[in-house]
């Protein structure tokens, strides 16, 4: 019970460090809405062209759009979130003074994440959306159902979203520098959850390949459970098979690295 | 002096040209991805959409590699470094301009050339003496254009402080949007992107009369040839907040 005290601490003082920063948050808010009102007005001409692609109607493609510009920060999809800071401190050496800590390194940086997480749906992701609901029609469920089935997607989302991150910000113990891995992050985040075109719309083989890889537990399920496209259960095995799957391996990873820090005497 | 500094660590320089080349053909990946569902886009094919990408990108790189370290400036307020700049006997904003210059971000400038390259090498176009040498011309139009935007909103971070993003949506989101047929957008919005904020001489007008498509918003023919003139006339705006926001500008005193 102790611990789980600590870890709600730390998830508060990922909240706070982010809510800090107001003006950042509100130009944020700003640059999300400007390119999704972009994105929507290439959407609707792509649907216009083909309707039903990838299965959704215009408006289903329009909700997608806003989603994508509400989750964007929320689950760190071009990255960007606790690992940067994580990146940071092994880059430094700090890192050892988190390793003395009585608590578990990858639960630690769960949990800053979340807050960092929750913070940013409230404080950057929700107005664009809103933006988006009040001036292009959407389609989005009027019972509360669907809407308590998404939440569980999101919390499901944002684990996989940082067993990914965390996963990649451990390979800076070996390569000391972590602006390749940050930029590989950005490519296959942005690529592979679909930001730039849903992940049902990508083409044959291409398509099936994205869509059983763990970034589209990010977006495209989330996505999908909100407009009643996929069955709910189906979403949250996905998701929380990747979810075990990475953090197992960024468990793996960790104790590696730090059998490494210990090596070098720390 | 930066450009020494990126040099010196020859096979992380090239790796992050790569990476960068990566990461700005993106843009162009998710319209090749469009395309692959479909044969045209706004009534526009992919070879004229590319056409309209490379010239964007194209711009928007050179504007990005002179005035791309703007978004530095908030960060450098913050904390104090800023001042640094201020009594060295040198233009600021060429200081602020070469702060950090980045050589890695002519990745961006080629993969808009390649596109640029593919466009012109497939598009159906009958060329004439204008229409060939309107191209230079709007690249380097465009690139003063994109490069006033820079200097706009580095100005408004000396009242924004940590609001660096509110400069991307334009600079960013401004270079995004322009790699899209006009047709794809509302009316009002491109009427938006024309008369007050003229990004649509970058490339939008022109490459209308290179392409002989109607012109968006039914301007005068002459339009195609304003680019330059639209240009200078950005630039004027822009020093002038440039300035007055640089004295308004108070040290944090940290």
């Amino acid at each position: 019970m102790g611990s789980g005290r600590l870890y709600l601490a730390v998830a508060l003082g990922g909240f706070r460090r982010y809510a800090t920063y107001r003006a950042a948050t509100a130009a944020g808010v700003f640059t999300n809405t400007v390119f999704g009102v972009i994105l929507v007005y290439t959407y609707l001409a792509l649907w216009d062209e083909k309707p039903h692609l990838g299965g959704y109607d215009q408006a289903q493609a329009v909700t997608y759009v806003w989603l994508g510009q509400c989750l964007y920060a929320t689950l760190a999809i071009q990255g960007g979130g606790a690992e940067k800071d994580l990146m940071e401190r092994i880059r430094t050496g700090e890192i050892a003074v988190d390793l003395y800590r009585p608590a578990d390194l990858q639960l630690w940086w769960l949990a800053g994440d979340m807050g960092r997480a929750l913070f940013q749906m409230l404080g950057r992701g929700v107005i664009p959306f809103v933006f988006g609901a009040v001036f292009f029609p959407m389609a989005l469920p009027t019972d509360v159902t669907p809407w308590a089935a998404f939440v569980v997607t999101l919390l499901l989302a944002a684990v996989v979203s940082f067993a990914i991150r965390y996963l990649a910000a451990l390979s800076v113990f070996w390569l000391m520098d972590g602006m390749g891995v940050n930029q590989a992050l950005m490519i296959t985040g942005i690529f592979f959850s679909g930001m730039v075109l849903p992940l049902n719309a990508f083409p044959g083989t291409l398509g099936e390949i994205v869509r059983v890889l763990p970034w589209a537990a990010q977006l495209q399920m989330p996505a999908d459970v909100l407009m009643g496209e996929t069955d709910p259960l189906r979403a949250y095995a996905f998701q929380a098979a990747w979810a075990v799957v990475l953090l197992a391996a960024g468990r793996l990873v960790q104790s590696a690295a730090t059998r490494r820090v210990v090596v070098q005497g720390g | 002096m930066w450009i020494r500094s990126s040099m010196t660590y020859r096979a992380s320089f090239v790796v992050t040209v790569f990476g960068n080349l990566l990461v700005t053909g993106l843009d162009f990946v998710a319209i090749l991805l469009m395309f692959s569902q479909v044969d045209s886009l706004g009534g526009w094919s992919l070879p004229e959409v590319a056409f309209l990408y490379g010239l964007s990108a194209t711009a928007f790189g050179l504007a990005d590699l002179t005035f791309g370290s703007m978004d530095v400036l908030g960060r450098r307020m913050r904390d104090g470094s800023f001042d640094i700049l201020l009594v060295r006997p040198a233009p600021v904003l060429a200081q602020v301009a070469a702060d950090h210059f980045a050589l890695r971000r002519l990745g961006r400038i080629t993969q808009g050339v390649l596109v640029l390259g593919w466009g012109l090498l497939t598009v159906e176009v009958d060329w004439t003496t204008a229409k060939v040498l309107l191209v230079p011309v709007m690249l380097v139009s465009g690139g003063v254009i994109f490069c006033a935007l820079f200097v706009a909103g580095a100005a408004f971070q000396f009242l924004a402080q940590d609001a660096a993003e509110v400069q991307n949506a334009f600079t960013y989101g401004g270079t995004t949007l322009l790699q899209y047929p006009p047709t794809v957008f509302g009316k009002d919005f491109v009427r938006g992107v024309t008369f007050m904020l003229p990004l649509a001489f970058v490339n939008w007008v022109p490459a209308a009369y290179v392409l002989e498509r109607p012109y968006p918003l039914d301007l005068p023919q002459w339009a195609a040839f304003a680019s330059p003139l639209v240009a200078v006339a950005c630039c004027a705006p822009a020093g002038l907040a440039w300035r007055a926001g640089l004295r308004s500008y108070r040290s944090t005193g940290s």
